[in-house]
């Protein structure tokens, strides 16, 4: 299925969010995410089932003032 | 400086943005004495994964993380980043930001005072980048802020203090209310300046993370910070209109 991942189309074949979070490269590390513009806790992603068209928001730490 | 629950030996916070490599930032933030620095949320790209490598410098660095909402422009934005921050850095700290106006980055007080109170409501310790309106001040307050954060010019610009009699009543009005001024600070003299009028600290980034030797800037301005607030408790004298002399006339010799 069809998702948009930080705002570029990707093909994937998982549907729950977290493990199409592993399917496209975010094994571990500290990121942040949301659905849709809707934040998903951790605890959440894997009951998140993803359909298609979803946008999926990754962020992490980064320079900021 | 005691912000929420948490007792600050440093009056100066820093950004982290804009530094010319990741040893000069590391070296700067050191320099400057800092406990606190700002970091910001944007897209991590899975084969890049550039956030995990700042993250890892920034927890070396041993200080606390005050995330912010930078570049939000609406109240769903600002809320929804700061729920993303609270569990990425595991802190009910938030810079709330809530952008108006694209030229000046002046924040949107209708907005940001609609996002504290919901932040505020949820648990969060709200840092909210304002400005100098008394009005705006009390509802932020109301809402549920303990801290709040005018602006000193327009964000990056390094004019200094643009309101220097706003910010002045913003201390009269709100004496027990740590205020920080955050954004447009350019020379380690507008900082003292700042800390004279008693406001509580500083957040400092572009001043120091792009003067031509930034560890060097970030020394200066923990300096400045220090002699600012001594001057502010040491009690300024009162400037006068006309000249005072201050070596006594009496026994002056006649000497025509």
């Amino acid at each position: 299925m069809k998702i948009m991942l930080n705002g570029v189309e990707r093909e994937i074949t998982e549907s729950s969010l977290n493990q199409a979070l592993v399917e496209l490269g975010y094994c571990d590390g500290t990121i942040a995410t949301a659905v849709n513009g809707e934040f998903i806790p951790k605890t959440q992603r894997l009951e998140i089932v993803l359909s298609e068209g979803d946008r999926i928001e990754v962020v992490a730490p980064m320079q900021g003032g | 400086m005691l912000v929420y629950d948490t007792q600050l030996q440093s009056r100066l916070l820093l950004g982290t943005s804009r530094y010319p490599s990741p040893a000069v930032l590391t070296e700067a933030v050191k320099a400057s004495g800092t406990e606190v620095v700002t970091v910001s949320l944007r897209r991590e790209s899975s084969s890049e994964r550039s956030g995990q490598g700042f993250f890892s410098i920034i927890r070396s660095l041993g200080v606390r993380v005050l995330p912010n909402t930078a570049g939000c422009h609406s109240v769903k934005e600002a809320v929804t980043t700061a729920h993303m921050a609270r569990e990425m850095f595991a802190t009910p700290w938030i810079k709330l930001e809530v952008i108006g106006d694209r030229t000046t980055l002046q924040p949107d007080v209708f907005g940001l005072v609609e996002a504290a109170k919901i932040l505020c409501d949820d648990g969060f310790q709200v840092f909210p980048y304002t400005t100098e309106d008394l009005v705006v001040a009390d509802k932020l307050l109301d809402a549920g802020c303990r801290v709040l954060m005018p602006w000193g010019a327009p964000i990056g610009s390094g004019q200094g203090l643009n309101n220097v009699p706003g910010l002045r009543a913003m201390r009269a009005r709100f004496g027990d209310v740590p205020l920080i001024v955050d954004a447009g600070l350019g020379v380690p003299s507008h900082a003292a300046r700042a800390l004279e009028l008693g406001m509580d600290g500083v957040l400092i980034n572009t001043a120091v993370a792009r003067a031509g030797d930034p560890v060097g800037m970030a020394r200066a301005f923990a300096d400045a910070v220090k002699a600012g607030h001594a001057a502010f408790v040491a009690q300024p004298m009162l400037p006068s209109d006309v000249a005072v002399p201050s070596t006594p006339e009496i026994g002056l010799a006649h000497l025509i």
